[in-house]
């Protein structure tokens, strides 16, 4: 660590996963983007850097062998705010979104590409070192009002049932980052249910209609499999969302 | 008869080497019997046995008593101390506590040994078996020794001469295979002198009630004859072992041909002895004996008594070795020496006759014709003497058959109404005339009316033709005794006609009996060879068997250690008395209960469904008639049935194991093709990456920017492949383990299509693909994850087999309570007769080359939609092109659920 850097105060992520050769990938490939990483190996380890070092992010793998991954999330949580990426695995649907719900931030499926990362990362930071909402949301050619209340696609005001507002507020002041179906269900009906399940999709389904140039191949909302509904800003390294 | 001294006997080493292996071959399972033989009471066989029995205990053998009687003598008794006595089972029987060994204690302690005296006694009623010497043969299919004691007069082949040597009867008599089948017979004698003063001085227990019958018994003329009968079998037996010794070792010898010997059984009190003689002589010539039942019209008007005469003689027969047959013919020398010509037979043993001579003048004696018509075969002639008591046969239910009235009234009508036409035309009819129409009458009655009917027709046309026509009319009497001739023949012919019509009927009526039964077992074994599974063969026997026996039936099989009814007649309740019945007879693999000698109490009569190697389960049957339990012709039907349903059985066990056997193979087969491809797949793009990742590491620097970035570019594909080729393979492991957890939401069709779009970024962005649907589309319960991976695996296909150029179309639609989602390329298509095999396993078309791939995405598409309860076929389209179509159901249930 050059002092240069140091001084330069860069992010800093702490990556905690007991594979090495990942960690050496992403020490690799993340210190070239002007971040600043550290690494632990199992969970306890992790949770002591994490306070010695008091990362900005954290890479959390869920295969760690000392601490579940879902239970440190749930310490970590009990006194720090700062997000976590979790490193899964494919078609472990189950085990994102309980991660997502017990207090991750996004996740990412091995095997998978610097540029997604680097797309995930820079979505959680900006959200996390922003302390300021914006009055405004926009992206392409959507644009939120949230003072007004109102919506524009391509600069017409589309109209929106209650409920779709709400998904679509919920999702921009959340954009590019997963929420998990239950997230939404708390947020917006306070409970989840089966019945209201049902409904999110419907409102989904007519909201990409409103909003959407082609429904079929959604640009804005994009679904995340088996987990919730991601808000995709436009950015240019994000463009494999998987 | 031939002679038996010029056979070469073997040494005396030969014979204890074949002791030696006759005792290792006995170790099976099987115990031994040794024979305490004597030839009267007294002989001191019990004693004998007794020691031996003390010797084997000193030995370190474990030996208990049966069952031994001292009667009170101080000498046995002192024997007997420190035995280990089963205790006695006590029957009460009309009054009198009767003692029997109990068989059930002595098999559930399970000696090595066990003792039985008097193997020729009837058990108190209730008990297992009639007999105790079936107790034993139960003992020693168990594995226990045996021990018994017996007297030489209680052998079934010997009964006759007993009672010719002695003058008594003897009534309990024991099956000969029990002595030629023992392991060891050990002969107790002493001399006659010897025993008469034992008898003297009382030392030798005589039943009070027997004193008038064992002074008559104990002359020293029949001891004498006894004694020499007892030794005379005991040396046959030792022959019949050495020469048994002489055919293992193929020692060759001048031995006697083979004779086959044949004697006819009726219903006379004589065939009964005919049977125990042909007995002895086929066992001393060593031949193979048959007994023949004929059957004849006149025989079957016997009284049902001495048809069941027949019966039991017949089973005797068998009972002694015989091979049993019945033919039905006119004649009984005919038939006899037809079949003595069709199997070969050497010697026919007939009975002297002993009828007077002036009846043989009338009826040759059978024994005349058959010496005069026998050929080249020997007629052996046996004497008896005089007329025996007869054993008191099982009674046959009486029948008394009504009086029929309509019959006589029917014949008088018949005559009457002759005598009205013939008065009518008497001017014109001459007496010989009308006593045509009086035997017309007679003819009719006989054939309509029987036997009875008849006569009395005929005695009435005779009266009437008397009295109104025969002059002087309307008397009596008779002027011209030439009508005498016209009575007597009009008489005869109606006796003859009538008694040719019954019997012509009855016939009849055996051969569609005959027929029926045959036609049953026609069908039994046309339904079982149809048979596929067991139950089918259930259905089948229980079916054909009340068909033809008009009986109930119930079958048996194992269930682990018990027997379960699996198939039963309506209406047939078992209690667990008979349920003990059956299970009895699938042990000992005998047949037991109604009508047989074992556990005759029982409503249904068992017989064990048993194949050479092993014992399938049991059939019970409930005959109407009494008579048709103990009748042999229903039971070897019943035998025939149950043999029929056993290799059936035994058939269907078979193919289902060498089906089995083929199931596991084809597995095999599959396995390992799965192995081979996946080596194969798994290392190809790991050989492009590795060698990309090489190539740069050796010499990355002297490369130039294009060559590099295609290296990378192809490394970072091949990686891809293999990742997809991973996922693959999980997914149909999953799919074959059945641990495919469906977790189905309400979908929305739009998002699933773009979802799978999205995943095939970016190699679908440069093709032309159109989605249509429905304007309103109602969301679908599915798994989204697996449909999404089904979508992406068709959609993959499309890329990988389509000209680039070519578009690609997806189409959804709703068909009443079904989702329709075509996938369709313009692809080469798929062969016609291939497009049911795109979805098997590692199935891959052969053209075009070198498209990779895995061959498994279809099949786990199917896997996945079959799983939903849908369904996904394939299809040329016209015009070029493969389409997929998946349907999937729109009402299935919300929730998570196992694929099992």
């Amino acid at each position: 660590m050059t002092a240069e850097r140091a001084a330069k105060n860069l992010p800093r992520i702490l990556v905690i996963d007991n594979d090495l050769p990942i960690r050496r990938f992403l020490h690799t490939a993340l210190s070239r983007e002007e971040f600043y990483l550290y690494d632990a190996e199992n969970g306890e380890a992790g949770l002591a850097a994490a306070v010695g070092v008091r990362p900005n992010m954290i890479l959390l793998g869920l295969g760690l062998p000392d601490l579940d991954g879902l239970k440190f999330i749930k310490q970590f949580r009990e006194w720090s705010q700062v997000p976590i990426i979790v490193l899964s695995e494919r078609q472990r649907e189950d085990d994102k979104v309980a991660a997502l719900d017990t207090g991750a931030d996004d996740y990412l499926t091995k095997p998978f590409s610097v540029g997604e990362l680097l797309a995930r990362i820079r979505a959680v930071l900006r959200r996390s070192l922003q302390h300021m909402p914006e009055p405004v949301f926009s992206c392409g050619d959507l644009m939120i009002d949230f003072d007004r209340r109102r919506v524009l696609v391509n600069t017409e005001e589309i109209h929106l049932t209650p409920i779709e507002y709400d998904i679509l507020c919920l999702l921009a002041a959340h954009a590019n980052r997963v929420l998990t179906h239950h997230q939404l269900l708390i947020q917006i009906w306070g409970s989840v249910n089966p019945e209201h399940a049902h409904i999110l999709r419907v409102n989904i389904s007519n909201l990409r209609r409103k909003i959407e140039a082609d429904p079929s191949h959604p640009h804005h909302i994009i679904t995340e499999t088996g987990v919730g509904y991601r808000l995709k800003m436009g950015d240019r390294d994000s463009d494999k969302i998987h | 008869m031939a002679t038996n001294g010029d056979d070469i006997r073997p040494s005396p080493e030969a014979m204890l080497k074949l002791a030696k292996a006759e005792e290792a071959a006995a170790g099976e399972g099987q115990g031994k019997l040794k024979i305490f033989l004597g030839y009267a009471a007294g002989v001191g066989k019990t004693y004998a046995m007794l020691e031996a029995g003390r010797l084997r205990r000193q030995e370190g053998r474990d030996l208990v008593v049966g069952y031994v009687e001292s009667h009170g003598r101080a000498e046995t008794d002192a024997l007997l101390e420190g035995m280990e006595i089963i205790p006695r089972k006590t029957i009460p029987y009309q009054g009198v506590a009767l003692q029997e060994m109990d068989l059930d204690a002595v098999l559930a302690r399970k000696p090595q040994i066990a003792l039985v005296d008097e193997l020729a006694h009837t058990n108190a009623p209730g008990l297992r078996h009639e007999k105790r010497w079936q107790d034993v043969e139960e003992l020693l299919s168990a594995g226990i020794e045996v021990f018994t004691t017996v007297n030489i007069q209680h052998f079934e082949s010997l009964k006759d001469v007993v009672a010719q040597i002695t003058g008594v009867v003897v009534r309990e008599t024991i099956p000969d295979r029990l002595l030629d089948t023992a392991f060891e017979i050990r002969l107790v004698d002493i001399p006659p002198d010897e025993l008469l003063q034992r008898l003297n001085e009382g030392k030798i227990y005589i039943p009070d009630q027997a004193t008038q019958a064992i002074e008559k018994f104990f002359r020293p003329g029949n001891l004498m004859a006894l004694r020499e009968l007892s030794l005379r079998r005991t040396a046959t037996r030792v022959d019949g072992q050495m020469r048994a010794y002489m055919e293992t070792q193929s020692i060759t010898g001048p031995w006697p041909t083979m004779d086959r010997l044949m004697v006819c059984v009726s219903g006379s009190p004589y065939s009964e002895k005919l049977i125990r003689a042909t007995c002895r002589l086929a066992e001393e010539l060593r031949a193979t004996w048959f007994t023949v039942n004929i059957e004849t019209p006149q025989g079957s008007r016997h009284a049902r008594e001495n048809r069941e005469r027949v019966w039991q003689n017949l089973r005797l027969a068998e009972s002694l070795g015989a091979q049993v047959a019945t033919v039905t013919a006119t004649s009984v020398v005919d038939a006899s020496i037809d079949y003595a010509m069709r199997h070969n037979i050497t010697k026919i043993v007939v009975g002297k006759p002993n009828k007077p001579r002036w009846r043989e003048l009338l009826h040759p004696p059978i024994v005349d014709q058959i010496i005069r018509r026998s050929g080249p075969i020997d007629v052996v002639v046996v004497s008896f003497e005089s007329l025996e008591q007869q054993r008191p046969r099982k009674a046959a239910p009486k029948r008394r058959t009504p009086f029929d009235f309509r019959g006589y009234a029917a014949s008088l009508m018949l005559v009457m109404a002759v005598t009205v036409v013939c008065e009518l035309f008497r001017p014109l009819l001459d007496p010989t005339n009308m006593a045509m129409f009086y035997l017309l009458a007679v003819i009719v009655a006989a054939v309509r009316l029987g036997r009875k009917p008849a006569i009395a027709a005929s005695l009435l046309g005779v009266l009437a033709f008397d009295f109104f026509f025969v002059p002087p009319r309307l008397t009596f009497a008779v002027t011209d005794s030439q009508y005498l001739i016209t009575f007597v023949a009009l008489f005869t012919v109606g006796v003859v006609i009538s008694t040719l019509m019954t019997r012509a009927r009855e016939r009849a009526e055996a051969m569609r009996i005959r027929e029926l039964q045959t036609a049953s077992l026609y069908y039994l074994s046309r339904d079982l060879a149809a048979a596929a599974e067991i139950s089918t063969v259930m259905k089948a026997v229980v079916r054909n068997v009340e068909e033809a026996l008009n009986a109930h039936v119930v079958l048996f099989l194992p269930e682990g250690e018990r027997l379960d009814i699996v198939a039963a007649s309506e209406g047939l309740t078992l209690d667990t008395k008979e349920q003990a019945v059956a299970d009895w007879a699938f042990r000992n693999r005998h047949v037991s209960g109604h009508g047989t000698d074992t556990l005759v109490s029982s409503a249904l009569i068992y017989l064990p469904l048993q194949t050479t190697t092993s014992v399938l389960g049991v059939m019970g049957v409930h005959l109407e008639k009494e008579i048709d339990y103990l009748s042999t012709e229903s039971r070897r039907l019943l035998d025939a049935y149950a043999t029929q349903t056993a290799m059936a059985m035994e058939r269907i066990q078979f193919s289902q194991q060498a089906e089995q056997a083929q199931i596991l193979q084809a597995r095999e087969n599959l396995e390992r093709a799965l192995l081979n491809s996946i080596s194969h797949d798994l290392r190809s793009p790991l050989a492009s990456v590795t060698g990309v990742l090489s190539s740069l590491r050796e010499g990355g620097a002297q490369l130039d920017e294009n060559a590099r970035a295609e290296l990378l570019e192809t490394a970072c594909g091949e990686a891809e492949r293999l990742n997809r080729f991973v996922g693959n393979l999980l997914d149909m492991t999953r799919i074959e383990a059945g641990a495919v957890r469906l977790n189905i939401e309400q979908c929305d069709v739009q998002d699933l299509v773009g979802c799978a779009l999205a995943a095939l970024e970016p190699r679908i962005s440069t093709r032309e693909v159109s989605f249509r649907m429905l304007p309103v589309m109602p969301l679908v319960p599915m798994d989204m994850v697996l449909m999404i991976q089904v979508l992406v695996n068709i959609l993959e296909n499309c890329l990988k087999y389509s000209p680039p150029e070519s578009p690609i179309e997806i189409i959804a639609t709703t068909d009443s309570s079904w989702l329709l989602i075509e996938v369709a390329d313009r692809g080469a298509g798929v062969p016609d007769q291939d497009l049911k095999k795109v979805f098997d396993k590692f199935y891959r078309i052969p053209v075009p080359e070198g498209a990779g791939g895995t061959g498994l995405g279809l099949s786990i598409c199917k896997g996945i939609v079959e799983a939903h309860g849908g369904r996904i076929r394939a299809e040329n389209r016209s015009g070029g092109g493969l389409s997929i179509q998946i349907r999937l159901s729109l009402t299935a249930a919300v929730g998570k659920t196992h694929d099992s």
